[in-house]
């Protein structure tokens, strides 16, 4: 039963990493595919419709999660108290930058919310990478099942660690280029002309940038964490993953260049996906790992209660259809290119 | 949550009488709910985080059980919601009319589903039912449908929606009353007073019956303590009088001034002139609730708005029926100046709740003194809570800039702005 939590909550997860992934890459890009505040408001409008129901993946996961292990979601939460509240306050911004920009037909309101739109959007990515790779890292749990990181120590992975260490921030820096191609490649599907092409470049130089970032964060993870391949030895149907990994690498290049934006979004979702699956599939049965092996938490010491994990399998069954079924129509009323002309 | 039924109620006017000005008004109620609901958005997310980051003691112990409904309420509301604002704000013209007005009906549903969840996890901390305690000490779910469908969820939620209906209908009325004081997109302000005082007529007397006594009478059986708190009740009375005004003295035992009608608490909560009311000095110190006075004057202010509400409603709907209302100048300034205060009501109200359920997070099994997060230090709270302050600050200031933009311009604006909307809503730009 816990290991069915386990992969839907990983599954959530990669819902919430695709879909709010591609808001968050266009607002790295931003500045990059907009050159002026036209294309900015084509850029907003490609996103205006969809972010809110992304980001509720967040939320869901964040619900289910501490539902299903509820130790989890206290010591975690609470041992990684200041980069999330700081993720609160970007999110905050990131949602005010991009419903308040057209609330006003002013250049002063306008520049200033398409800036903390875009520097809200690149923090978040670095730190939703930063916090994955501390989850990779493992963080110093002790007997009483709690931990506190300050944000930063000595920049190093042993001893008395910090949210960020040369490891996490790594893990930060290739949230932000793949963000950045999968929001690109987002941007290059949902418009046309001048903007599609800038779109298409970004894709191209980020494309380089992520080949080798993913490079040198798997050197990083093995140095950190060797641990994490015992499960691809113990169940080598697991491989497939990093084979899927380059796989959907490859095919952003080919599809992108071809000009084919809308699969090379699907290839850039797939890498994101493959990418979070890798780590989550090398960290199992763990949900977060101690410094100590002792005192991981994994999914039998974190888990709720039998009844109400099975009374929640129903619920979310039926819950998770009904809200498939939103997306599919939400998406496909909003379906389409947005373009510059149609802006006043 | 007060505003989704009554653009539901506009939207359903639109398609039936045919008149395309109902459509308007809907159309700016729904503006005016777009923003609002974006800052409920983001000023609501860290409350879902604040469960793990400040409070991890507590759902430590209680995730078991309250996981549940928070986590359907991802599921089954929030998907809900933030994919029918969308439709509802920007689709107009891509949905037509039929398939628009279900958006709104969806819409209004998420929002009320959401409320639900919410109710019935602060009604299991009110009232704790479908639990055991686990070997760890820990509460575990034993039966769904209890935790689902607690008495107390029922009643605190009839309360809870009933107040946001009357808020949202007071505020619909008294922009009503402010463009037609103001001589301004008169024929609109019309229109928003009548459907305000007709649904807020009905929403002001509901607080008070059935819901509020329900709810009272919930608290006085599984609550005493607060009860006697509410009220200021030191000792145990038979034939306890109802307090209307008074200041409590929590040295001397006594209230200061006090203007009572005799035996009526009594009366009303066991429906008996000289019931035993037990008083305060009936319950051990740490069980009393902690704060006393704030207590005490967080419900006689409820109530004390409750009744103004009701008397402002039954005035206005009864000059609305004679067809006096839109002559009556005194009154429609009462309604435009009363606008802040079902805000107030509702604050007071949940005050009552969370300090009436004091020392105790979930009443009678965990205290409060207990939950917070083991780890987080002082420092690092007051931090974030500065930087929370400034935030909201700054979001309240762009709120209340937003709002007044919108109230100038009106509805009348969005008429005649009709194209240009519906060129909006075949390319979103965000609401």
């Amino acid at each position: 039963m816990e290991t069915i939590w386990f992969t839907i909550i990983a599954f959530m997860l990669v819902c919430y990493v695709v879909l709010d992934g591609f808001d968050i890459g266009a607002g790295i890009v931003h500045y990059f595919v907009g050159r002026n505040d036209k294309e900015r408001a084509v850029v907003i409008s490609a996103v205006g419709p969809v972010w809110d129901g992304n980001e509720v993946w967040l939320l869901a996961t964040g619900g289910t999660l501490y539902f299903a292990f509820p130790a989890l979601y206290s010591a975690g939460f609470s041992g990684f108290y200041l980069p999330l509240i700081m993720v609160l306050w970007l999110l905050i911004m990131r949602a005010a930058g991009i419903e308040l920009r057209h609330q006003l037909d002013n250049h002063l309101w306008t520049s200033f919310w398409d800036f903390v739109f875009s520097a809200s959007s690149i923090l978040l990515a670095i730190f939703f990478g930063a916090a994955l790779g501390n989850v990779v890292r493992g963080v110093p749990l002790d007997g009483t099942g709690y931990f506190f990181e300050p944000l930063f120590t000595h920049w190093g992975v042993k001893g008395e660690t910090g949210i960020l260490d040369w490891f996490t921030v790594s893990s930060g820096v290739v949230a932000f280029v793949a963000l950045a191609v999968h929001g690109a490649n987002y941007l290059a599907l949902k418009t046309d002309g001048e903007l599609n092409v800038r779109a298409r470049k970004v894709v191209g130089i980020g494309w380089f940038v992520l080949v080798i970032v993913t490079v040198l964060s798997l050197g990083a993870v093995l140095n950190v964490r060797p641990q994490i391949l015992d499960n691809y030895y113990a169940m080598p149907v697991g491989w497939l993953i990093p084979l899927g990994v380059v796989l959907s690498l490859t095919a952003i290049k080919y599809f992108s260049a071809k000009g084919q934006d809308r699969n090379a979004f699907l290839a850039s979702s797939v890498y994101l996906a493959m990418m979070l699956g890798g780590a989550v599939y090398g960290l199992y049965p763990n949900v977060l790992p101690a410094l100590d092996p002792a005192f991981s938490l994994t999914v039998t010491n974190a888990k709720a209660g039998a009844y109400g994990l099975s009374v929640g399998l129903i619920w979310w069954t039926v819950g998770i259809i009904i809200a498939l079924g939103y997306f599919t129509f939400l998406f496909r009323t909003f379906k389409g290119k947005v373009s510059v002309e149609e802006h006043h | 949550m007060g505003l989704a039924p009554l653009i539901v109620i506009l939207k359903t006017f639109a398609i039936w009488k045919k008149d395309e000005r109902w459509n308007n008004t809907a159309r700016f109620w729904g503006k005016i709910l777009g923003i609002t609901f974006l800052f409920g958005v983001v000023t609501g997310i860290p409350m879902e985080f604040q469960f793990g980051t400040n409070w991890a003691a507590f759902s430590r112990y209680a995730g078991g059980v309250i996981g549940q409904t928070l986590a359907m309420e991802g599921m089954f509301a929030f998907f809900l919601e933030s994919s029918f604002i969308g439709l509802f704000l920007f689709g107009e013209k891509r949905l037509g009319p039929k398939a628009h007005w279900v958006s709104a009906v969806l819409l209004f549903i998420g929002t009320w589903l959401s409320g639900w969840f919410i109710i019935a996890t602060n009604a299991w901390m009110q009232h704790p039912v479908g639990y055991e305690i686990n070997p760890d000490g820990s509460a575990g779910l034993t039966s769904f449908w209890a935790l689902v469908l607690n008495k107390w969820a029922v009643f605190e939620y009839m309360h809870n929606m009933g107040g946001a209906v009357m808020t949202g209908s007071f505020a619909v009325a008294a922009l009503g009353a402010f463009y037609v004081l103001g001589r301004k997109q008169v024929e609109y302000g019309k229109m928003f007073l009548k459907v305000g005082v007709i649904v807020g007529c009905i929403a002001s007397i509901w607080m008070l019956f059935p819901s509020g006594d329900l709810q009272g009478r919930m608290v006085a059986e599984h609550q005493p303590a607060t009860l006697a708190g509410m009220e200021g009740l030191f000792d145990t009375t038979n034939g306890a009088p109802l307090v209307l005004i008074g200041q409590p003295d929590t040295e001397k035992q006594k209230l200061d001034n006090a203007v009572h009608i005799p035996n009526m608490l009594s009366f009303i909560t066991y429906q008996r002139w000289n019931a035993q009311v037990k008083g305060l000095n009936e319950f051990p110190k740490d069980q009393q609730p902690t704060n006393v006075p704030l207590l005490y004057y967080s419900f006689h202010m409820m109530v004390g708005l409750g009744t103004i509400f009701i008397a402002i409603m039954v005035i206005s709907a009864f000059w609305l029926w004679r067809g006096w209302l839109f002559g009556a100048n005194w009154l429609m300034w009462i309604i435009m100046l009363s606008f802040p205060l079902p805000f107030i009501a509702n604050t007071v109200g949940w005050m009552v709740a969370e300090l009436g359920r004091q020392p105790w997070l979930v009443y009678g099994l965990f205290r409060t003194e207990n939950g917070h997060s083991p780890m987080v230090s002082g420092g690092n709270v007051l931090f974030t809570l500065i930087g929370f302050f400034g935030m909201y600050t700054v979001l309240t200031l762009l709120y209340i800039f937003l709002m007044l933009r919108r109230i100038e311009h009106g509805a009348d604006e969005l008429g005649a702005l009709d194209i240009s909307l519906q060129e909006e809503s075949s390319q979103p730009t965000g609401y």
